[in-house]
Parts: C-alpha cells; sequence; structure tokens
C-alpha cells in the first residue's frame, strides 16, 4: 500500500515506513535515546530528501521524547531545573542551526555536510562509549566495584564560575557548560534532525559528571522542547516537515518505544552502553561508507535556486 | 468535438476542389490549421496518484489530400510542466570523499516534459529547426544562469540534465504517440508520470508539413494536488506557523497518548 508525501513529493510503501518507525522506536525505548540519528540517516537511505529527512526526523523525536520523559517523571530521574538551563543553549542553537541549514542548502553542500556530521559525531561517540562500556564490563567481571567519587575526579568543567545547585541530580555545577551543551545539540538538532541524546548523554556522564540515572530524563525533557521548536522553524523556514511521514513514523515509533523501555530494563547499564555505542557505530561506518563509494551518478538535478 | 468535425467535414468539401486545381509543390492559397481538444482541462493528484495517460484530440484543417496521401503531414504534442530554474550538480572525488564541486543552473526550464509525435521527432525536423522552436527533450532550451567560463562543460551538463530528467520519468517521449485516426484527425497519448509537478501545465501541438513548421496550437492544463494531499501543501506553504504548530501538536498527542496506554506497567 502506497502513501503519497504531500511534502517530499513521492509516493511510499506505508509498511517500510511503519516498520523504520517501529524499529528505530524499539531502538530508543531500549537506550532511552530519541532517535532522530537512525530515523534522519533511513529516511535518505529510502530516498526521502534530506531537507524533509532532518525536518521530519526533529518532529518525530517530538513524540518518542515526551512517552519516553513522562516514564522518567514518574519515576522520578528527571531533573526539571537542569533541563531548563540545558532549554536555554538549546533553543539558541537550534535558532542559528536553521540560519546554517538554510545556507548551506541554497550552496548545494547541504546533503554531504549532514552526512559528514553523522560520520564524525557517530564514528567519534561511538568509539568512546564502546571502550568506556567494555572498560566497565570488564571491571564488573573482576567483580571491582567502580569507584563512584574519586579523589581528582574534577575537572576543569568544575571550576568555572556561576554555579547553581541541581538538587534532584545532587551536584553543584557551573550553568556555563550546560548552557553550552545545549547550544551544541540545539545546533545539532536543527541541521542533523536528532535529538541529540547520543551526544548529550555521555557528554553529561564523562563531562558534567552528572548521575547517571537522571542524565537520561533530564535529556529527554530537553529534547522535547529543543525538536518542538526546531520543527516549528523548520516549517516556517524551509517548509520542509513533511506531516504525513512524520504521523506515521511517530505512531509507529510510540508503540516501538514502550516495548523497548521493557527489553531496556532488563539489560544492565554497560551492556546497554555498549550495543548502543556498536549501534552508533553501525550507522557511522554506513555513512561513511556511501561518502567514499563512487556514486552512481555523478550529477545531480535540483529544482529552483539560483545557487552557483 | 462533433461540431468540430461536421465543421471540418464542409471545410475540406469547400476547399478540395481548389486545392486540387494548384500545381504540386506550390504553396496552397489557404493555410491548414490545427485544432486541439481534451476531455479535461485538470488533473487531479489523489494520495495514490501512480501516473495518468492524458489522451489529447486534434484536427488538421484545409489540409492538403495529396499531402495526407503520401504522409507529409506530421504532429508533435508536448505537454510541458511549469518552468523554474535548474541546478545541476557534478561531484568529484575529494580528500576520497564525493562532493559536490561543480554546478550550473539553467534558466526556466519545464520541471516535466512529455513528447509524443507521429515518429521519431529528428527525422521530422532537422536539428537546428528543432532547437528554434525549443521541440523536443535534447531540443529544449538550456540556457545556463551567469558566466561559464568552460564552455565545453555546458553539453555535458546539458546532457545529464536531460539524462536525469529521462531516467526518473519527468520527461518523457512516445515517437508512436501521435496516431492519426482518419486522414485528418488525430489523437496523442501523452504519459504524465507519478512525480508530476502540480500547477499550470501546457499542452502544446506543432503541425509540421514537409519538415517545416506551419501551425502551432497550446492549452492550458491544471494540474492538482486533491483533497488531503492540497491542503497539507497549501498549508505548509502559506500558514507555515500553523502549520508547524499542528506537527508538534500531533506529536505531543501521540507521545502522551501512547504512555497513557501503556502506563500499566
Amino acid at each position: 500500500m502506497t502513501v503519497y508525501l504531500p511534502i517530499a513529493e513521492l509516493s511510499v510503501n506505508i509498511f517500510i515506513i511503519l516498520g523504520m518507525g517501529a524499529a528505530v522506536g524499539f531502538l530508543s525505548g531500549m537506550f532511552g535515546v530519541g532517535g532522530g540519528f537512525l530515523i534522519t540517516p533511513l529516511l535518505i537511505f529510502y530516498n526521502i530528501p534530506p531537507v524533509v529527512a532532518v525536518a521530519t526526523g526533529a518532529n518525530q523525536v517530538v513524540a518518542s521524547s515526551i512517552s519516553g520523559a513522562i516514564t522518567h517523571f514518574r519515576r522520578g530521574t528527571l531533573d526539571i531545573k537542569l533541563g531548563t538551563v540545558l532549554l536555554v543553549g538549546g533553543l539558541a542553537g537550534a535558532t542559528v542551526g536553521v540560519w546554517v541549514f538554510s545556507w548551506l542548502r541554497r550552496l548545494g553542500q547541504l546533503d554531504l555536510f549532514i552526512s559528514l556530521l553523522y560520520v564524525v559525531l557517530l564514528s567519534t561517540i561511538g568509539a568512546l562509549m564502546l571502550q568506556e562500556s567494555l572498560r566497565a564490563m570488564r571491571r564488573a567481571k573482576n567483580s571491582e566495584s567502580a569507584p563512584l567519587k574519586r579523589p581528582g575526579q574534577h575537572n576543569w568543567v568544575h571550576r568555572l564560575p556561576l554555579k547553581m545547585r541541581f538538587k534532584k541530580s545532587k551536584i553543584y555545577l557551573s550553568a556555563i557548560p550546560v548552557v553550552a551543551l545545549g547550544f551544541a545539540i540545539g545546533v545539532l538538532t536543527s541541521i542533523m534532525g536528532v535529538g541529540g541524546g547520543f551526544i548529550m548523554v555521555p557528554a553529561m556522564i564523562y563531562l558534567l559528571r552528572i548521575p547517571t540515572n537522571v542524565v537520561v530524563g533530564t535529556s529527554l525533557f530537553q529534547i522535547i522542547f529543543v525538536t518542538a521548536y526546531t520543527t516549528m522553524v523548520q516549517a516556517a523556514t524551509n517548509y520542509s516537515v513533511d506531516i504525513v511521514l512524520a504521523t506515521i513514523l511517530m505512531v509507529a515509533g510510540v508503540i516501538g518505544a514502550q516495548y523497548g523501555v521493557r527489553v531496556g530494563q532488563k539489560l544492565r547499564g554497560e551492556q546497554l552502553r555498549a550495543l548502543l555505542a556498536l549501534l552508533v557505530l553501525a550507522v557511522g561506518i554506513r555513512l561513511a561508507v556511501g561518502l567514499v563509494l563512487t556514486p552512481d551518478d555523478i550529477y545531480s538535478v535540483a529544482v529552483g535556486g539560483l545557487s552557483y | 468535438m462533433r461540431r468540430l468535425l461536421s465543421s471540418l467535414v464542409v471545410l475540406v468539401s469547400l476547399i478540395s476542389p481548389a486545392a486540387a486545381q494548384v500545381p504540386f509543390g506550390e504553396a496552397s492559397t489557404v493555410k491548414e490549421g490545427l485544432e486541439i481538444g481534451a476531455s479535461t482541462s485538470e488533473i487531479a493528484i489523489a494520495s495514490d496518484f501512480q501516473g495518468a495517460d492524458l489522451t489529447i484530440f486534434g484536427a488538421l484543417t484545409n489540409a492538403d489530400e495529396l499531402f495526407l496521401a503520401i504522409g507529409q503531414y506530421d504532429v508533435v504534442v508536448t505537454l510541458e510542466g511549469p518552468k523554474d530554474y535548474a541546478t545541476v550538480r557534478r561531484k568529484e572525488r575529494v580528500l576520497g570523499i564525493w562532493m559536490n564541486t561543480q554546478s550550473m543552473t539553467f534558466e526556466q526550464v519545464p520541471e516535466s516534459y512529455s513528447l509524443a509525435s507521429t515518429r521519431q521527432i529528428e527525422s521530422i525536423d532537422e536539428a537546428p529547426s528543432l532547437n528554434n522552436i525549443g521541440v523536443g527533450i535534447d531540443h529544449l532550451p538550456l540556457n545556463p544562469v551567469g558566466y561559464i567560463p568552460n564552455s565545453g562543460l555546458i553539453g555535458e551538463f546539458r546532457d545529464a540534465y536531460r539524462r536525469l530528467k529521462l531516467s526518473n520519468g519527468l520527461y518523457q517521449r512516445d515517437t508512436n504517440g501521435v496516431r492519426f485516426v482518419s486522414s485528418s484527425l488525430f489523437r496523442a497519448s501523452l504519459r504524465l508520470p507519478a512525480n508530476i509537478p502540480d500547477g499550470m501545465h501546457m499542452v502544446r501541438a506543432y503541425l509540421f508539413k514537409s519538415g517545416a513548421l506551419i501551425a502551432q496550437k497550446e492549452m492550458p492544463l491544471r494540474v492538482v494536488k486533491t483533497g488531503l494531499e492540497q491542503a497539507i501543501t497549501d498549508a505548509a506553504h502559506q500558514r507555515p506557523f500553523a502549520y508547524g504548530l499542528i506537527c508538534v501538536l500531533i506529536a505531543v498527542i501521540t507521545g502522551w497518548g501512547a504512555s497513557l496506554i501503556f502506563r500499566k506497567d
């Protein structure tokens, strides 16, 4: 059964889109990430124009983050104050990001830039996470208890001014790195159509030393608002949010996510992180291969645009 | 159509004696004309649009019987989509990565182009005159915008443009698409691809006599996205803010709804 996507302007098989949404939803529920970093490349692999894939991906992440955030809120693993500080940076970053997005699109380098960003970020973060989780698994095997508070663990981040107390997270931290992190993620949200959880979660854990239990819920909270904002701005400037595509992806995604959450609860933290790392690496490698392999056609044609 | 046909019969019967007196090869005093008509002036694209066939009927008026008999009349019917700039980009390997390095923008070319003719158009008329009138996929004017230092590139980019348009179905040709159903009545079948752009299209019919264009007729055809598709496209472009808000709202409802439905665990 085919369905016509009015903004992407092409007909697609509804079951492939549903399957994509459900699979990504399952993984996002399992790992507590929005799934945008998977959905956007998948849509691009399925010939959806990258412009539409990115904007629609951001919209889809809104839905998948909300159900995740509510679950965390009920469990009390969401720090609203920390999330709000992140959000301030996030909204500013998303605004800058949409501007850069439109500029790259006029230049004809948007597709390449999206792929390159994905490759660089996914492979770096995937490799770092894999390394860390393998070390943690080895430690668990040797039944050494991981030292939670080592002396000298505080890094330069913790010497910055403008300190704030985040009660729920039980940390005392400068607002500067939090806003900066939010800003960087906001830029990525609008250029890559991701929530940015796959970067924000490790950055919060390893850079800001925020306790792991509140990290996922708090990042999801921030992601809801930044992706919602990005959806609005993309709709207003690039007219590239496909409501039909987004709705199909969201419905399938949230259902898949519920099952993913259950599976995720049965797995251990470090195993979960190792799996996520492998997944992130796989998507990155797939995109890298696409950049290096000789394309079927070295020419491409785009309608409109006085870009030369 | 019936009225047209009957008037045609009258015309032909009136002219025939006069035409017979004109020696072969000399121009007839009465000029041939061309009439076209279609069953619809609007094509609706619904959500399950898989492409469509458009049939155009036409008639030659004042046709010379002798020329008709020896097949000296040729008809070409085209459907041109809305015009816009088109940018062709070429990738090159830079540091191992394929990236767009060169681009060329062509002025106002039709986004879609479907052609039907009585035979191969290159055998109807010579290339320079086809280029002149801009009939045929290989003869559409493709003028680059701005100064292109290396003029050899223009040919390559033009070829690439035509090849890409043909391969994604937006440009089509059918050299048997025009059939004469009687001596002066013809029927042209044009294929509308599934990815046809919406907007104002133009049906153009060209009549060639012994390889020279002698008459031309055009007729507008609107392609509209119907129902929900049209409403969505309109909303996205005319009320982008409200549209974005609805997109976000759907996401909120979907996400929230799911967590309510699956609350039990």
